[in-house]
């Protein structure tokens, strides 16, 4: 703590009104650290125009002599610190202690352009904006493939979930500009409603650090972040364009950002998307186009002592699905399994037709916070969203414009936090989170609703301790507790009530009855206890050993309990049962870490067990109209994942750098001794970076990825016997792709266009050498191949 | 300076506040929290191959009443084909959770080129040809022409496949699309 007084040098500029006669004054003054109320020791003070200087004493003080009478302007500076400005009016001798701030995070962007993490002692990894900024016609499942341990579970090639550790949608939290996003996010076919463009940053936490957020974290947390400005008075933005052979599309993006010397900023984004077909190595990919309608705003005021901040963010995403994912029953999936190459298949098109979805999504918030001197921050955020999800199937006449799925999702929470740092070497962050959802099936999809109306309240309070036991060595530990009550409304059929058991196990939901349907009202509550243990410690060579321990909960979503009837856009029956349980998950992640620009690492071994992991696993069929018709159930089992990411880096000379990394994951159901299902396979990729710095950053890269066969997997493969052709015929929905590699190649300059903005180009080709391939964790691999080659070139200017 | 300051920012927080307010309650669409799903429902429950030879009527008939999922779909045949004789078929699609019950097959008959039936049998000489063709000339299947040989047993399974190519060599399989009924019939022929 003291180096950082030391750090601390101030520089006070005393402006003495000439007029003035009376020369005679003294001014004694006092610097304090603003946290911890102690003195700030040896701080350099100099009076510009007098050519005098001084220094604070141990005790902080310092003093001048023999001032004028007038106006005197102080300008407190120092490295590492906070400028402040002061202005006093000099008529008697005078005494004053002045604050100041060494906590710069909070307030530069100089800070933050490093890579600083959430806390010291959390397992993550960072994409910074640089990197971002390749991704800007990709999402942000796309992004997060570039850290090891992240995957995706796809739907096509525009559908991305993200996946950590073998782990998504309900067990991945996504917290945008500190609002955690809410998007019907359950779905496999649901991808984040978020656009890359909008962020500067963005965190991935596998480690247990995730308590502020959530409890249920299990497989990692995605943290999103904006910029924090200087406060000056300037105007800056940048546009980046970027054009894609395959899809024959690509993406606009601008962004301009105002910031005032009083604190003020404001930020404006917007980008639009548009793909048309895709295209894989030997046919196109009817209806896989997109078109994306992003903007967001961002405004705000910064000091130290308080400020606010106000954020809203609008996506509006419309999503072809491929026409040939449309099966109306087990023996089309059959057909679609055993043909090599989709069946029939048609010319490029912009259009997008059913099936389809589009999704609007709302967010807002305001966020204010205050300082108190010599205790801490006290923040209160509150926040809304609303998601629109309309899913659209191949329907007949009149049909095709009403949607099979319409669902709103509202959203609205507040959270205060108080964050205490005046100890020196302990810090707190005790919050309370009161949030209010409510899903209303929207009616008039002339079908049965998968989610029924519900509404859901949640409640949390949590205490986050950090201490640091020495220079090297911290500890955090944390404790959260959950309270959530859902209580829905859902007509079931009444065959299928009594058949799931639901009338003994559930009189008390029981509603009226109307011939062949039951209207029920499940109401359910859940107590939820939390914790983490983290601990990192540090050596001099760079190296940080860091250790983390979470115990989370995750009560079962809507689609776990609720879900009953045809997922239309699946093609499957998916079923849910109200008496599905909370899952409860140890973790814990290692990490061994070196940063260094010439050698560095990150080696990180992990180990979950859940019990009661919910999963959705296909069980048989169901008959209906439309013949044999796959069912997917959701059950309980106990499991285990483990695995380790390495990450590599490598300066091979002053040009040359290598970047390697490599995931190794296993997912055990340890109740049935078998696989768990849709667990990423091994995969590995390695990088050779060129870069000359002399001549406009002239880069080159080229990348290799490859994912090995998932031999480890569920076998829920099934017999069906085919009435047309008489035959019994086998259901192959299990056996996972074959492994593929993959090479990328990018080329990039940077001209400096004056002496602020800049100008990039950048020239891509993703799949080179044009490699068909299937990937196991894309819904769609039973009916298409993956993307052929791609030729992008981007252009971005900064000013 | 200052209180300038705080007054603009209370301003703006009222302002987005407010926003936020009008947002969530008055968004794009209709508020209905109190949606009725219950009769709304669109699917085709029943269908019913009517085979006719004069006063010879023979009905096939596959109904699901609660649609997919609950109970599961029943199969009855009023009674058994007479060998060697030629049965008009037709084919009534029902939506028997309205009531009365709506006509589904006026949506194909709609939209015949985007359908096709397909017929099979194991009954040893029985044939069933289509008798209709939708507005390309291509077989449609609403209306068809069974033949039946000797006496025997066996099954009759209906297709209706929805966006199939058209034409193709009359096997489902070949036609592609993806499948909106298929159900199947035991019967006799004596």
């Amino acid at each position: 703590m003291q180096k950082i007084f030391f750090l601390c040098i101030a520089l006070f500029l005393i402006h003495i009104n000439t007029a003035a006669q009376n020369c005679n004054f003294n001014f004694r003054g006092k610097v304090t650290d603003f946290h911890v109320d102690t003195p700030i020791i040896g701080a350099s003070i100099q009076l510009l125009n007098l050519n005098k200087f001084t220094t604070s004493n141990l005790d902080g003080f310092f003093e001048f002599k023999g001032l004028c009478e007038g106006k005197i302007e102080l300008e407190i500076q120092h490295i590492a610190c906070e400028t402040r400005k002061i202005t006093i009016h000099l008529k008697n001798n005078l005494f004053k202690e002045i604050f100041l701030e060494h906590h710069l995070e909070e307030l530069n962007e100089v800070i933050v352009t490093t890579n600083t993490k959430t806390t010291t002692t959390s397992i993550e990894q960072t994409i910074k904006e640089d990197v971002l900024e390749n991704y800007t016609d990709k999402s942000l499942g796309d992004a997060l493939k570039s850290i090891s341990g992240v995957s995706s579970l796809n739907t096509g090639s525009t559908i991305v979930k993200p996946m950590i550790h073998g782990l998504h949608s309900s067990r991945v939290l996504i917290i945008n500009n500190n609002v955690r996003l809410f998007d019907q996010e359950w779905g496999d076919e649901h991808a984040p409603n978020f656009d890359l463009n909008s962020s500067n940053r963005i965190d991935v936490i596998k480690g247990a650090n995730t308590l502020k957020y959530g409890n249920d974290a299990i497989g990692g947390l995605i943290l999103i972040r904006g910029k924090k400005y200087a406060a000056k008075d300037s105007v800056f933005g940048k546009s980046s364009i970027s054009l894609n052979s395959n899809g024959f599309g690509g993406n606009i993006n601008t962004e301009i950002v105002k910031t005032y010397s009083t604190g003020y900023y404001g930020k404006f984004q917007t980008s639009y998307k548009r793909f048309g077909d895709f295209r894989a190595p030997n046919y196109y990919l009817t209806n896989t186009g997109m078109e994306n309608l992003n903007a967001s705003l961002r405004f705000g005021y910064n000091s130290f002592e308080k400020g606010f901040e106000a954020y809203y963010s609008l996506v509006n995403n419309n999503f072809g699905i491929l026409q040939l994912s449309h099966i109306g029953n087990v023996n089309d999936l059959v057909q679609a399994i055993n043909s090599s190459e989709p069946r029939n298949t048609e010319d490029f098109s912009h259009k997008i037709e059913n099936p389809k979805q589009t999704i609007l999504h709302h967010l807002g918030k305001i966020e204010a916070y205050k300082r108190f001197k010599g205790f801490g921050k006290l923040s209160v955020q509150y926040d809304f969203q609303l998601n629109r999800r309309k899913e659209y199937d191949l329907g007949r006449g009149n049909r095709e414009n009403t949607p099979v799925i319409d669902l709103r999702l509202f959203t609205t929470s507040i959270q205060p936090n108080l964050h205490i740092d005046f100890l020196p070497n302990v810090k707190f962050d005790i919050g309370l989170l009161g949030r209010f959802q409510q899903n209303n099936a929207v009616a008039g999809t002339r079908s049965r609703p998968l989610i029924p109306d519900y509404e859901k309240i949640d409640a949390a309070v949590y205490s986050i301790g950090n201490y640091k036991i020495d220079e090297t060595t911290e500890i955090n530990a944390g404790i959260r507790y959950d309270y959530s009550s859902i209580d829905a409304n859902k007509t079931y059929l009444l065959a299928d009530w009594k058949k799931y058991n639901f009338d003994q196990l559930f009189p008390e939901f029981e509603g009226e009855i109307d011939n062949t349907r039951i209207k029920t009202n499940p109401k359910f509550t859940f107590h939820n206890v939390s914790a983490s243990l983290n601990f990192s410690k540090r050596w001099k060579n760079e190296l940080t050993f860091l250790i983390n321990y979470g115990l989370g909960n995750r009560v079962p979503n809507p689609s776990e309990l609720y879900s009953d009837g045809v997922h239309h856009s699946n093609a499957r029956f998916e079923i849910g049962y109200l008496n599905i349980k909370k899952e409860i998950a140890n973790k814990f992640n290692l990490s061994l870490e070196r940063k260094n620009d010439d050698f560095g690492f990150i080696i990180s071994p992990y180990y979950k067990r859940i019990n009661g992991f919910i999963q959705l696993i296909p069980t048989g069929i169901t008959t209906t109209i439309k013949g044999a018709f796959p069912v997917w159930e959701y059950d309980q089992v106990d499991a285990q994942i483990f695995g380790i990411d390495i990450d590599i880096n490598k300066k091979i000379n002053s040009q040359l750098d290598y970047l390697g990394n490599i995931s190794l994951i296993k997912g055990e159901n340890i109740t049935q001794d078998i696989p768990l299902i849709h667990m990423p396979s091994t995969n590995f990729s390695n990088r050779i970076v060129y870069t000359n710095k002399q001549w406009h950053d002239l880069t080159f890269s080229l990348r290799n990825t490859t994912v090995l066969r998932q031999n480890d997997y569920p076998n829920y493969n099934f017999n069906t016997f085919n009435p047309t052709t008489q035959q019994e015929v086998f259901v192959d929905i299990s056996s996972p792709t074959p492994a593929y590699s993959l090479f990328d190649f990018s080329a990039s300059a940077t001209l400096k266009t004056s002496h602020k903005g800049s100008l990039k180009l950048e020239f891509n080709i993703e799949n080179i050498l044009n490699v068909s391939y299937r990937e196991y964790l894309n819904r769609f691999r039973f009916f298409a191949d993956e993307l052929g080659r791609n030729l992008n070139i981007k252009i971005k200017i900064n000013y | 300076m200052k209180i300038t300051n705080t007054v603009k920012t209370i301003k703006l927080l009222a302002i987005l506040f407010i926003s936020a307010i009008t947002f969530t309650a008055c968004s794009e669409d209709d508020h209905d929290d109190h949606d009725d799903h219950d009769h709304e429902e669109e699917v085709i429950t029943t269908l019913n191959y009517t085979l006719t030879s004069g006063s010879d009527v023979v009905t096939l008939t596959y109904r699901d009443l609660d649609g997919e999922g609950g109970n599961e779909g029943v199969t009855t045949v009023s009674g058994s084909l007479s060998a060697n004789t030629t049965y008009a078929g037709a084919i009534e699609l029902l939506n028997e959770t309205e009531s009365p019950a709506e006509n589904m097959t006026e949506e194909i008959e709609e939209e015949d080129d985007e359908h096709e039936f397909f017929f099979t049998s194991t009954v040893t000489g029985l044939t069933i040809s289509k008798t209709d063709v939708d507005g390309n000339g291509n077989p449609l299947g609403l209306e068809t022409s069974l033949t039946s040989g000797a006496a025997g047993s066996g099954s009759i399974t209906v297709v209706l496949k929805h966006e199939p190519t058209k034409p193709n060599d009359g096997t489902s399989a070949s036609a592609g699309g993806s499948t909106d009924i298929e159900v199947t019939f035991n019967v006799t022929v004596q």
